[in-house]
């Protein structure tokens, strides 16, 4: 029969497809899932800023004075870089949530839902740029309590502030790929933090290039991470410098590249 | 009377749903091979049999979460992977695991999927209101779910999947873990859905719990459906009922034992003071009570009865619900 039995408030005749104003509003509606888990829980970001926000008082107070001779240089040097460090940190949530709604049956539900496709994955993405933006004000406001001042102004510290969103876009995809590959959203944190660490300490965050042997240097220089802390410095302290920034967007537009039809694939096997 | 692979019933335009061959390999596991069956409208169908038999792969081909590798499925007159669009707007899903967001609320998980199939906020929050009322969780509405209890969160997992007002319901294994009390009140609330027209398909390694809900069963095993029919049905016609007589002086137990095997055609077990054999003709009760009588045995006890879905169960399969619950190796999970 072509007409199922009726429902209750039985609407009209099942829609053969979704429009995709139907996804977007979809994807809107899984956003604010997950920014309602932030607001019942808005301390439960320090899961991640936590680290980001102890090295902030560790360096400054510890080795600020020994690397620039002055904690109060030191914690303007190195605050945008902990600021992306964070970025990425916090980023490692979209495949930890992921990777939650995959293995407590909630994506089975959605996707017994009539949705979009690709509705879950985009709300996931779009959401976490809310705990992005969220996260950045967080080790921003403990800089500033420090004593951290924006030396360009607030033009440039929203350029910045959106140059980090595009590139936590960009790393969302990363995460994904993580969060679907791995088997429980413990070991999402475990091999995030693993990758990361080194990735983050290997770059120009909390010491300045000059005093590091040549072929160090060298990698650091290559480093994404360092390019970006130094476009995010640029913009929020020294005054902008175009190079960083282009690299910066390259290396956005790079790893989306890669990893977006790779998450998409994996995606796939997985579900 | 161990292969019955066909859907007895003439196919009439009133099944709800019905697969037809599915089949579905995992690497080089076969979880399907070759399930037909179908439910008609309105009622419920137990689907009954050993973890790893292939109960929840056709509940996730039946949901569109997998496509079947050969054969089809309809619901609701769709097609489950050409129009797979439809079939999500006529279903709903209660899988093994509740399936809610923890750190959300009851409500606001009611919410979220009343938002998500395009209700406007308001009937979002009137239905979820509804749904926590009748499912007995208004007083836990604003308490994050990872609060609740094991049977609130199946009581919840329900709700969210009867929010879009599905025709068809797809329970799998609904009361696993639960304890008794809250299988008898989640047993009560899925009458009262059926009551109200809702098609059912359910998903239980518990006999008792098929034996109490579904109208019709259909058991698989390796895949494959071994056996269908109503409860009653599968009972009788596994010829196994069983005729119990315990006469009341103790000597005479090697008469009674005589009579009934020669009557029954099988030799009885005594068990103390009971005999008890398996008969197939019912002729056989007035026939052992002329012979007892004649012989002058006087009885304190006579009973045939039907034998349990678990004895029906264990000559299906070969084993015991319960083992082969345990020796099963995977869940078809992919």
């Amino acid at each position: 029969m072509s007409t199922p039995a009726d429902a209750p408030p039985a609407g009209p005749r099942p829609q053969a497809r979704v429009t995709p104003v139907q996804g977007v509003r979809q994807s809107l509606t899984l956003a604010w899932r997950t920014i309602v888990q932030v607001r019942h829980n808005p301390w439960e970001l320090g899961d991640f800023s936590i680290q980001p926000i102890m090295f902030v008082l560790l360096f400054t107070f510890m080795f600020g004075g020994a690397i620039m001779g002055d904690w109060r240089a030191y914690l303007t040097f190195m605050l945008p870089g902990v600021i992306v460090m964070n970025m990425l940190f916090v980023s490692l949530y979209v495949g930890q949530g992921l990777n939650t709604d995959l293995t407590k049956g909630v994506f089975d539900r959605l996707r017994s839902l009539p949705l979009a496709r690709w509705a879950p994955l985009a709300g996931r993405i779009l959401a976490d740029q809310v705990k992005q933006a969220w996260s950045i004000v967080l080790v921003l406001g403990v800089g500033m309590i420090l004593g951290f001042r924006v030396g360009t102004g607030i033009v440039g510290l929203l350029a910045a502030v959106a140059l980090l969103l595009i590139f936590a876009l960009a790393f969302s995809w990363v995460a994904v790929v993580v969060g679907l590959l791995a088997p429980d959203p413990e070991r999402v944190q475990i091999y995030g933090m693993t990758a990361l660490f080194p990735l983050t300490f290997v770059s120009n965050i909390f010491v300045p290039v000059q005093t590091l042997p040549g072929w160090l240097r060298e990698l650091v220089g290559v480093n994404p991470v360092s390019v970006l802390a130094d476009a995010s410095r640029g913009l929020m302290v020294t005054g902008v410098q175009a190079g960083p920034i282009v690299v910066s967007l390259i290396w956005a537009v790079g790893i989306t590249v890669v990893f977006a039809p790779l998450a998409a694939w994996v995606f796939k096997q997985r579900v | 009377m161990t292969t019955a692979p066909v859907d007895e019933r003439e196919p009439t335009m009133n099944h709800a749903i019905r697969t037809e061959g599915l089949v579905k390999r995992f690497g080089t596991t076969t979880a399907l091979d070759g399930v037909n069956f179908a439910v008609e409208t309105g009622t419920v169908l137990g689907l009954l049999g050993p973890n790893g038999a292939g109960k929840t792969t056709v509940v996730r081909v039946l949901s569109t979460l997998l496509r079947p590798d050969a054969g089809c499925a309809t619901v609701g007159g769709y097609d489950v992977v050409r129009d797979a669009h439809r079939v999500r707007q006529l279903i709903g899903l209660t899988g093994q695991y509740a399936a809610t967001d923890e750190s959300l609320t009851g409500l606001e998980n009611l919410l979220l999927i009343g938002r998500l199939l395009g209700t406007s906020r308001a009937r979002a929050r009137s239905r979820a209101h509804q749904l926590l009322t009748q499912f007995g969780l208004s007083d836990a509405a604003d308490r994050p779910t990872k609060t609740y209890s094991g049977g609130m969160r199946r009581r919840l997992d329900l709700a969210a999947s009867l929010v879009g007002h599905p025709s068809m319901l797809y329970l799998d294994e609904p009361t696993t873990g639960l304890d008794p009390r809250a299988r008898t009140e989640l047993w009560a609330l899925i009458r009262e859905l059926v009551a109200g027209g809702v098609t059912v398909l359910l998903t239980t390694q518990y006999l008792d719990e098929a034996d109490a809900l579904a109208d019709d069963i259909v058991v698989i095993d390796h895949g494959r459906v071994i056996a269908t029919g109503t409860p009653d049905e599968l009972k009788a016609r596994l010829g196994s009922r069983r005729l119990v007589v315990r006469p009341e002086d103790e000597s005479q137990l090697p008469l009674v034992t005589s009579v009934v095997g020669d009557l029954a055609g099988h030799t009885p077990d005594v068990d103390g003071q009971r005999v008890t054999v398996p008969v197939t003709d019912p002729a056989v009760l007035p026939a052992v009570v002329r012979r007892l009588d004649d012989s002058g045995v006087e009885v304190t006890e006579l009973v045939l009865r039907s034998s349990s879905l678990d004895e029906v169960f264990l000559s299906l399969t070969g084993r015991p619900a319960e083992d082969a619950e345990r020796s099963a190796s995977e869940e078809m999970l992919p």
